[in-house]
């Protein structure tokens, strides 16, 4: 029989590389800086998911005098009403994560859906679309959220929409280029012949080439919602019954801290901002140079291969 | 006997991996190409011929690291790396690069663009550089008015010729040729081949011709190099090459070219695929594709004279060197 012989010699099969070789060996965690953004931020998400539950009783409740200073019992001495700072960043951390992250995810989805609607059928309907877009980028967003914290109530859900609603328009720009771009490619024009309809075009072939570039800029609006978050709550448009970093620093203000010199009250919610958002900053960015291949000038350097010494040791 | 023009001694070319190990593309490469010589470079793709004419014109990315002597005219030029290749490139080496077609900025115009090499090497200025990109045009066929056209309104030969022309711009003295006529149909394959043929001939240029294309080798080249798995497999006259192939890669590519004489016979494929380069070889690299390997093939095997400039790597020739 032939087709013993044909089955005889079969290939040496090679194994796929596993999920940790290939997540290893991804240009965005063999760079330093994503590591180190992706570590804090970890560190930062597991205190916001499992700090509260961990805390002995209600972050809120008088432990001590009003602004008592560092000591071992509180190591970030208590705020205007006498509750434990620590237990306060602590049980403020999951808020404004939530919010962070929550937000982002919408300005995710808005300004991917935008981005890939106006990219990929261009004409009128890219025109509608980025008029819009242009529209919400023209729009002064503090006033914005004022408004809308006013006239829809001071909401946790309220303020992840808002800030979802005004933070998708670089998303939407973006994506909309790349999907211009990735449109014309050839493969894609090529399952449109075969018939593939536009749902299938878009789900199969646009937007897996997209999403990392979508997920790179979402961690960048984590950053943004973040930051927006705790001025939105200073301003006192946060939800009253939450607290959240922007909270703590809104009541160390009411409660004139900085008169009472409890430097203690201002400086660890902001410090947890700052460095949060620059978690997010770096993680984004180092994606966004994995993925980006304008940022990558790599290849126009040319020339600058180096010599060795063969064979090893050689003068 | 005059030294040869070109002389390449044991270039090894690495390429480092994002995962932090090496890829060896070229394994110790020796060439010698005379003055005035075709010489032809043939592989399969991926073998590194690609990468070995990069090497010697010093365009390897960062992520390159080149080993090896590469002597022009008595000067090592690999030396040291880039400040000792600089001066000679385009001026003494010039190359026609893979897909020279595409290689011309789509908003300038042709001539403009034949200019530049001129006046970064300071061989010509202005109206003098001008004339010269017009007699280069006419030198490769085309009409010297047509240097103010666009590169959309040439033709795929004509850009080729364009790139060519180019490549003569500051009077190299080598020109390294890279696949000049894959995407071209056949007629003006063999029209870019005879404007090759005749600017050898006629200006005394060396040329290294690399392809996968046996019969333009041997239409064109004295001398050939089969290269396998970034090393020599076999190297010497292609006459000698085709009647008399000492390694039986050659053989077996020789195999595999369609023969017009001969409709009846069989095109023979190369089972298989060349082995990864991204982790040591052990013993002679074509051995698994090989129809006649035997027990000394776990061995690496030397290149070896095995005739008149005909050196080969296999250990069949074992006891027959000349």
């Amino acid at each position: 029989m032939t087709t013993a012989e044909l089955v005889e010699a079969p290939p040496v099969p090679v194994a796929p590389p596993s999920f940790f070789t290939r997540l290893r060996r991804s240009p965005v965690l063999s760079s330093r800086q994503a590591l180190v953004g992706l570590g804090i931020l970890l560190l930062f998400v597991l205190t916001g998911i499992f700090g509260p539950i961990a805390l002995p009783h209600d972050a809120s409740l008088k432990v001590g005098p009003v602004f008592q200073s560092p000591s071992l019992a509180h190591p970030l001495g208590t705020d205007g009403g006498g509750a434990d700072m620590l237990y306060l960043l602590i049980d403020g951390a999951s808020v404004s994560l939530l919010v962070g992250f929550a937000a982002a995810a919408v300005s995710a989805v808005i300004g991917g859906l935008v981005g890939l609607l106006a990219g990929f059928f261009g004409g009128r309907t890219d025109i509608a679309l980025m008029r819009l877009t242009d529209y919400f980028l023209v729009i002064p967003d503090i006033p914005l959220m004022i408004v809308v914290a006013a006239l829809f109530g001071r909401s946790l859900t309220n303020i992840i929409l808002i800030i979802g609603a005004i933070y998708w328009t670089s998303t939407a720009r973006l994506i909309r280029a790349q999907t211009k771009t990735v449109r014309e490619r050839v493969y894609v024009r090529r399952a449109r012949a075969l018939g593939a309809g536009n749902t299938r075009l878009i789900v199969r072939h646009v937007l897996p080439q997209v999403t990392p570039l979508l997920i790179a800029n979402t961690v960048l609006l984590i950053a943004y919602a973040i930051f927006a978050e705790t001025f939105i709550t200073f301003l006192g448009l946060g939800d009253p019954s939450k607290i959240s970093w922007g909270r703590l620093i809104e009541n160390a203000f009411q409660d004139d801290a900085i008169l009472n010199n409890a430097w203690w009250a201002i400086v660890p919610p902001g410090l947890a901002v700052t460095v949060v958002v620059l978690a997010c900053t770096m993680t984004g960015q180092a994606m966004e140079d994995a993925m980006n291949p304008r940022l990558r000038a790599g290849h126009l350097s040319v020339r600058r291969f180096r010599l060795r010494r063969w064979p090893p040791g050689s003068p | 006997m005059k030294p040869p023009l070109l002389q390449v001694e044991d270039l090894h070319v690495w390429f480092d991996l994002p995962d932090g190990r090496e890829l060896h593309a070229v394994r110790g490469v020796s060439l010698r190409v005379a003055e005035g010589e075709r010489f032809g470079l043939v592989g399969e793709s991926g073998c590194g011929k690609t990468t070995t004419i990069l090497a010697l014109m010093g365009l390897l990315p960062p992520t390159a690291s080149v080993a090896g002597r590469v002597v022009l005219g008595g000067e090592d030029m690999l030396a040291r790396g880039e400040r000792t290749l600089a001066p000679h490139r385009w001026r003494d080496v010039a190359m026609v690069f893979q897909g020279a077609m595409n290689a011309f900025n789509p908003v300038r115009r042709i001539g403009a663009q034949l200019v530049e090499p001129m006046e970064l090497h300071g061989v010509a200025e202005g109206a003098a550089a001008r004339r010269r990109a017009g007699e280069l045009l006419e030198r490769v066929g085309i009409p010297a008015a047509r240097a103010n056209a666009y590169p959309h309104e040439f033709s795929g030969g004509m850009r080729q010729r364009a790139a060519i022309a180019m490549a003569l711009a500051c009077n190299p003295k080598l020109l390294l040729a890279d696949e000049p006529t894959t995407a071209l149909d056949v007629m003006v394959q063999a029209q870019i081949m005879e404007l090759l043929v005749a600017l050898t001939n006629e200006l005394g240029l060396a040329l290294v011709l690399v392809t996968h294309d046996l019969p333009i080798v041997a239409q064109t080249c004295k001398t050939a190099a089969v290269m396998y798995a970034g090393e020599l497999a076999e190297t010497g006259p292609v006459e000698t090459l085709y009647h008399e192939p000492r390694h039986p890669y050659t053989r077996l590519l020789f195999a595999a070219t369609p023969d017009l004489d001969d409709v009846e016979g069989e095109v023979v494929a190369i089972p298989g695929a060349p082995p990864r380069l991204d982790r040591p070889i052990e013993g002679c690299p074509f051995r698994p594709r090989c129809d006649r390997a035997f027990a000394a093939c776990v061995n690496a095997p030397r290149l070896v004279a095995v005739g008149d400039g005909h050196l080969a790597a296999c250990h069949l020739n074992a006891g027959v060197a000349a």
